[in-house]
């Protein structure tokens, strides 16, 4: 898997991915996109980098373990469900505030929040379920 | 804070405590030890709310918890609820005391002062809980922690079993008083006990009583281990010392006896409910009573005494009357200080000699001489010696039990019973309690040497309570007399002394006395000829655990096939048939009323997602079947993007690709392509295929060509700006209008990606 085509393209495509699965994420309230595809597509340039570089090189690449990730996800999503319930309104009721003035402001709010929290889980499931498959190579063991 | 929060902490303390317990208790004695502040503090605050209540009138504080539900976090404080309570904390902070020199240098004294903690907090919310849901929740956590607490010593097979065992049979009954408490909640209109009582419910009268009335008498028993569901208790003997003192003989096991105290006002009165109280609290006095005499193992013989005196308590609340009612709680009290002491005596011997066998076991006197005094005093209370507490208590027993008789006079067999049950409980408290003292010195006592100071003085404080009590018996009046008075739901006196006169029960406590130490004398003769030795209801368990053992062996294979083709095959042929059976009789599907233009990329796209399925389904590779699926799903998302559904068509793109990166990766673990099914099988799976791709498509083209529109999507694009900021109504709706069922959608998805790499990793361990 040492094609030259493949590491460069891998090189070029590798951050366009990750911003763009980023601008997915962020845009998804208004535009098509959202946490879950936007994490599809951060765990498929995950999975292109192990395709050429391997396993390991891709873990990594990747700064956090999968598994903290998995945990982290599902940590930050039930989180984000807490401010409702602390503002005496049922559990997961979103609460918004505003960011900027005029113009420039934008509404953020809890499901935001919520979204990353799918985002960073949706990354955790994906890598750790390709990752430990391709460690296990019947072929090695 | 408001006092109603203040109150929900204070009863809450013990689980607040936990990080201390967890830290404090792996500390050595002396950290441990410290701990004993938070239930003595507790005791200090329950013995000042008596006056306090006695002053004003029972009350209660209330959490909100779930108000949508009607459920709230209310705990009641009235002379019954605090008198338990009180008993839990005051026995408690001897218990800690006791339990920091028993468990130092244990690895796991930690833990062990988490869950006893855990426990003590679990008590108090069931002894003063308003509300029937959150009594059944601490009912429950008491029989949990209890589970801990035998199975403590986790590497030894029977503490795992008798910990099973403790919590299944506990815990069926506090599903009983679920359903029980639930459908007085129904007849009385409220879930709160303090409204029930206090608003005149006559559930008597209803002709679910006889429902109710069973089921609240089955967790009861449970609890309690009154025959048959006595046999856990003796079993729950393979926990550490403290908590046999504990749980099993001061506090859990009177939770029963508390709710049959609790449901009287309600429940009582009927000839059901007395009749059931009576017989099961009486074969129970007599069973438990006689056995413990029989057995030789201290901790034994004792657990089988507290069944015995179970059975005295359950007799009591049966016969009902107030003078009844009074001596069930003198009892209640009296025998958790006699007999948690004996407990805690029973653990200091055999730290001291390594055994609890009542055959090695004599001559400790000169050795063990303080742990001797506090076993004297108890063994005393137990056997009912004029000027301790449980000759006051005794007495009352007798004289409630006599009192009713004239009016039934069969029941002067139960004043036989009585005295008999409590002349063989008196022999058990000798056996246990001066047995191991007297006598020449044995040869497991030689090298014996008296308990640390930790380990006598709590035994020695609980037989001085007792010796005091029995002395100044006016002492405790006011206490017994509120609890008393919220079980009768009547101003209740209780005036107890130390002498009665000569009257008839003097006479039977004094028959009783001379009984027990003839029985004393002779137990050898008598564990030599007694019968029947025991009734072994532990079979009842067994059984019932066997047979749902094979049924689940029978039917499990059916349902649990672990063949994914069957699993689907199941799933799919059963919505074909409903949904074709529903459209074809039902005639339900409107009649197209527009069909919409058909262009050639479409029919391009369909053309290709049909191909490329016959090819997945006739290919002789796995990658030119993954692939094929490939194409299957690109084409599927294609069709999204054509029809207005961005979101989908690329969120469908990202599957499919990952989808095939994972097939590749997974089909490196399977052997080659075999040709494994034969051909009547195939036809069989295409038909099934067929037919509900037909049904699905049937079903699209007519709801397209329909024309009716669905009134969904003009609602969430009306209001999803307004009320979640968002224009994107897909993403709005996964994230805030439907977003708990995300939440549940990526817990599962974070779980099978953990089961996915367990099972890996178990299967590369396996190939070594």
């Amino acid at each position: 898997m040492t094609s030259v085509i493949l590491r460069t393209a891998t090189r070029v495509l590798m951050p366009l991915l990750l911003l763009f699965a980023l601008f997915l994420l962020l845009r998804g309230h208004n535009a098509p996109g959202g946490g879950f595809v936007g994490g599809l597509v951060v765990s498929a340039a995950f999975v292109l980098h192990a395709v050429t570089y391997g396993v390991a090189a891709s873990r990594r690449a990747l700064l956090i373990r999968t598994s903290t990730l998995l945990s982290v996800g599902l940590l930050v999503a039930l989180a984000s469900a807490l401010p409702g319930a602390w503002t005496g309104r049922p559990f997961m009721s979103a609460v918004w505030g505003t960011l900027g003035r005029g113009e420039a402001s934008v509404a953020i709010g809890t499901p935001l929040l919520f979204d990353i929290g799918v985002f960073l889980a949706v990354i955790g499931v994906v890598l750790t379920i390709v990752f430990t498959l391709s460690e296990n190579d019947p072929a090695e063991g | 804070l408001s006092p109603d929060a203040l109150h929900a902490a204070i009863v809450l303390a013990p689980f607040l405590a936990l990080p201390f317990a967890a830290w404090l208790g792996g500390r050595g004695r002396r950290g441990a030890a410290l701990l004993a502040c938070v239930p003595a503090a507790l005791t200090a605050y329950f013995v000042y709310l008596f006056s306090a209540v006695d002053r004003t009138a029972p009350f209660t504080a209330t959490v909100r918890w779930a108000p949508g539900l009607g459920l709230a976090l209310s705990f009641q404080f009235d002379g019954l609820g605090i008198l338990f309570a009180t008993l839990v904390v005051a026995i408690g902070t001897l218990i800690v005391l006791y339990a920091a020199t028993y468990m130092d240098g244990n690895p796991r004294a930690g833990r062990f002062h988490v869950s006893l903690f855990a426990f003590m907090g679990s008590m108090l919310g069931l002894v003063l809980s308003d509300n029937v849901v959150a009594l059944f929740v601490f009912w429950e956590l008491t029989g949990f922690t209890s589970y801990l607490l035998i199975g403590f010593e986790s590497e030894r097979r029977e503490a795992r079993r008798a910990a099973m065992q403790a919590l299944l049979v506990t815990g069926a009954g506090g599903l009983a008083w679920l359903a029980a408490g639930l459908l007085l909640s129904q007849i009385a209109g409220t879930g709160s006990l303090s409204e029930m009582l206090n608003g005149g419910v006559r559930p008597i009268d209803d002709p679910r009583y006889l429902g109710v009335a069973s089921l609240v008498l089955l967790a009861a028993f449970t609890k309690s281990a009154q025959f048959p569901f006595h046999f856990w208790l003796p079993n729950a003997m393979q926990a550490p010392t403290p908590v046999s003192a504990y749980l099993h003989s001061a506090t859990m096991v009177k939770a029963g006896v508390y709710l049959i105290a609790r449901m009287t006002p309600l429940l009582g009165g009927s000839l059901f409910w007395t009749g059931v109280l009576m017989l099961a609290g009486g074969l129970t006095m007599i069973g438990g009573s006689y056995r413990a005499m029989l057995e030789t193992d201290l901790k034994r013989v004792l657990a089988y005494s507290t069944i015995g005196a179970l059975g005295v308590l359950t007799l009591l609340l049966g016969i009902g009357t107030p003078a009844a009612v009074t001596a069930s709680l003198l009892y209640l009290l009296a025998h958790a200080c006699y007999k948690g002491g004996l407990f805690l005596v029973a653990g200091a011997i055999e730290h001291e000699t390594g055994t609890r066998e009542v055959s090695q076991l004599h001559g400790l006197r000169d050795r063990m001489r303080w742990t001797a005094a506090a076993a004297a005093l108890a063994a005393a209370s137990m056997a009912g010696v004029p000027l301790f507490f449980g000759f006051i208590a005794k007495e009352q027993f007798y004289a409630a039990a006599a009192q009713f008789a004239p009016s039934f006079p069969w029941v002067w067999i139960v004043v036989a019973g009585a005295v008999l049950a409590s002349a063989f409980l008196g022999a058990a408290g000798f056996i246990a309690g001066v047995g191991p003292f007297i006598g020449r010195t044995s040869a497991a006592a030689e090298h014996s040497h008296e308990a640390p100071r930790a380990m006598w003085l709590p035994p020695l404080t609980l037989g001085a309570v007792g010796l005091a009590v029995g002395l100044f018996p006016a002492f405790i009046d006011a206490p017994v007399g509120l609890a008393v008075a919220s079980v009768v739901r009547a101003p209740a006196a209780v005036h107890l002394a130390v002498w009665h006169g000569l009257t008839p029960i003097l006479g039977l406590s004094l028959l009783t006395l001379a009984a027990a130490a003839m029985l004393f004398a002779s137990r050898e003769t008598i564990r030599r000829v007694a019968w029947p030795r025991a009734l072994r209801t532990e079979r009842l368990y067994s059984g019932t655990l066997a047979l749902l053992d094979s049924m689940s062996r029978r039917v499990a294979p059916w349902l649990q096939s672990a063949s994914l083709r069957s699993y689907l095959l199941v799933v799919v042929v059963t919505a074909v048939a409903l949904v074709g059976t529903a459209l074809a009789t039902r005639r339900i599907l409107p009649a197209p009323s527009r069909w919409t233009p058909f262009r050639l990329y479409e029919g391009l796209i369909a053309v290709l997602i049909i191909a490329a399925a016959v090819s997945a389904a006739r290919a002789r590779s796995t990658i030119g079947a993954v692939l094929s699926l490939g194409i299957v799903g690109y084409g599927v998302a294609l069709t999204f993007a054509l029809f207005g559904a961005p979101d989908l068509a690329m969120t469908q793109f990202a599957v499919e690709t990952l989808t095939v990166v994972i097939f590749v990766l997974v089909f490196r673990h399977l052997r080659g392509f075999g040709d494994l099914s034969t051909k009547a099988v195939k036809v069989r799976d295409a038909a099934v295929a067929i037919a509900a791709g037909t049904l699905i498509t049937t079903l699209v083209l007519f709801i397209s060509a329909s024309g009716t529109t669905s009134r969904l999507s003009a609602f969430f694009t009306g209001t999803a700006p307004a009320l979640a900021h968002g224009r994107n109504v897909v993403n709005v709706i996964l994230v805030d209008f439907r977003g708990f069922d995300t939440m549940g959608e990526i817990t599962v998805l974070v779980t099978v990606a953990v089961g996915v790499r367990a099972l890996l990793r178990i299967a590369s361990e396996r190939r070594g």
